[in-house]
């Protein structure tokens, strides 16, 4: 039903436009950092982790750079980017929405003749369907960078062999499943926050309930779509 | 014009309103009053659409406000103001941004007309040059001014007030009385104003309906209430002794 409303028409194209553009800015530039972070160190650990596998073995060192890039093109950056997104922009979400709801803002714009479920809601799951894809696609690249900078300087492999791993045996549709998986997720912890927070009732402790809710359930929702879209789309 | 008609609300097994009937006229303060608990806020939210009644009906001069389509409340609803009793500005928003708002979504006008609008309604309320300040920045008082500019920037046909002087002092309650009266005869506004404070009873009630226990149980004006044998109403609005004795000295004269 809250979707139904949010996708009801604007009432004014501008308003909605701008209020977006802030979400973008919001949800991308504000989670720039924790995500290049995440994404390095990802990719540093995952590297680290297989050529210690790897150590002793009959397989080619260069297939470190190869499961480094699609591990983290197929589940780490969509999933991990995304389960720490429900914690940040998601419980952010629920708890200004739920302010509002709590302050009396979103009675406010009701009585003014606003659909606030559309002003509210719409331009943050735009917003959100725009900028998590593009911070997971930077995630991936940083993550893969990151596999580089701690095997190839410590001499754990050679640049050469990262390289050749990286650039072996490329499947364009792992991307197609990577940029998948960030829609449904963004698309997910969104919606799931938005409603937290919109339907918040009581007080402080519900508010902080609400916020609670909307990381733990998109958290889950996340891992089981993630699992769904695994089986349908290998 | 607004009547309600009837008015029955139930929450799961309570009844908090049980068939209210009353009228409020355009161009007067019409003033809800009532013990805390008596259904003030519940019929103030009916009245305003926030909430749809179990059964009963709210009238906008003719038209049956719970039987329109979305369209149609929408142009109701351009028509409405309301100040809230916390104000309801948002944070994060400037004074003239939160006067703005209803303008930035709803008006056709260029930027410099939505300004001289918002300057217009600041000057009114009495707080020109505070377009910039946030609403954390500005004090109860003019929280208060800047929720009755932003209410009335549309050019309302119908004005709400929740509890407009809740938490303000004595003077500056009056004030916030005196300008709602004053924008409510200049531009003939249907204003009703959910109180109980006595200060505005006696100032501003151009129409009063006392509720007690979800029911109407008086109704009148200012110059009616001191000489009511209501007992509820006597009860309510006569409390405390010196009120009492301020009633007494009155009609001694």
């Amino acid at each position: 039903m809250m979707l139904g409303s949010a996708l009801g028409r604007p009432e004014n194209w501008r308003m909605y436009y701008k209020e977006t553009t802030r979400q973008m800015t919001d949800i991308g530039i504000g989670s720039l950092v924790i995500v290049i972070l995440i994404s390095v160190f990802i990719g540093a650990v995952t590297a680290i982790q297989f050529a210690y596998q790897l150590n002793g073995t009959l397989v080619p060192r260069y297939y470190i750079g190869y499961i480094v890039r699609d591990s983290t093109i197929i589940e780490l950056a969509p999933t991990i980017i995304c389960l720490v997104l429900a914690g940040k922009v998601g419980s952010n979400m629920a708890s200004e929405i739920g302010g509002m709801r709590q302050k009396e803002h979103i009675d406010a714009m009701e009585i003014m003749g606003v659909n606030t479920a559309a002003y509210l809601i719409r331009p943050k799951i735009v917003a959100a369907l725009v900028v998590i894809p593009m911070l997971v696609a930077i995630g991936a690249f940083l993550s893969i960078m990151g596999g580089y900078l701690s095997t190839v300087p410590t001499n754990i492999m050679s640049d050469a062999e990262y390289v050749q791993g990286v650039r072996s045996f490329f499947l364009s549709k792992n991307v197609v499943m990577m940029f998948v998986k960030a829609f449904t997720f963004s698309f997910l912890l969104t919606s799931i926050s938005c409603y937290q927070g919109y339907y918040v009732k009581g007080g402080s402790v519900e508010l902080g309930q609400a916020s609670t809710n909307a990381v733990v359930f998109s958290d889950i929702l996340i891992l089981l779509a993630d699992y769904l879209i695994a089986i349908v789309l290998t | 014009m607004i009547k309600a008609e009837n008015i029955v609300k139930t929450f799961e097994e309570n009844e908090v309103l049980k068939g209210i009937t009353c009228e409020f006229h355009a161009g007067k303060t019409n003033l809800i009053i009532g013990r805390s608990g008596a259904g003030k806020t519940v019929l103030l939210k009916i009245l305003v659409g926030l909430f749809p009644p179990t059964s009963g009906k709210i009238w906008y001069d003719d038209v049956d406000y719970f039987s329109l389509d979305k369209k149609q409340l929408r142009a109701i609803r351009a028509q409405v103001g309301m100040l809230f009793q916390g104000s309801a500005l948002f944070d994060s928003l400037t004074v003239e941004q939160n006067i703005r708002f209803p303008l930035d979504m709803f008006s056709k006008m260029t930027a410099k007309e939505k300004l001289s609008r918002v300057n217009e309604c600041l000057e009114r309320v009495g707080l020109t040059g505070k377009n910039k300040s946030f609403p954390s920045e500005v004090s109860g008082g003019q929280q208060k001014r800047v929720g009755i500019a932003r209410a009335i920037v549309l050019k309302p046909k119908y004005l709400f007030c929740d509890e407009p002087n809740s938490g303000l002092d004595p003077k500056t309650a009056i004030l916030i009385d005196e300008l709602i009266h004053d924008i409510t005869v200049e531009n003939n506004i249907t204003t009703v104003i959910n109180t109980h404070d006595m200060n505005s009873v006696m100032e501003i009630g151009d129409n009063i309906v006392l509720l007690h226990e979800g029911e109407v149980v008086w109704r009148g004006n200012k110059d009616s209430v001191l000489r009511s044998e209501n007992e509820t109403m006597e009860n309510f609005v006569f409390a405390s002794p010196f009120l009492q004795k301020i009633r007494e000295s009155a009609l001694a004269k």
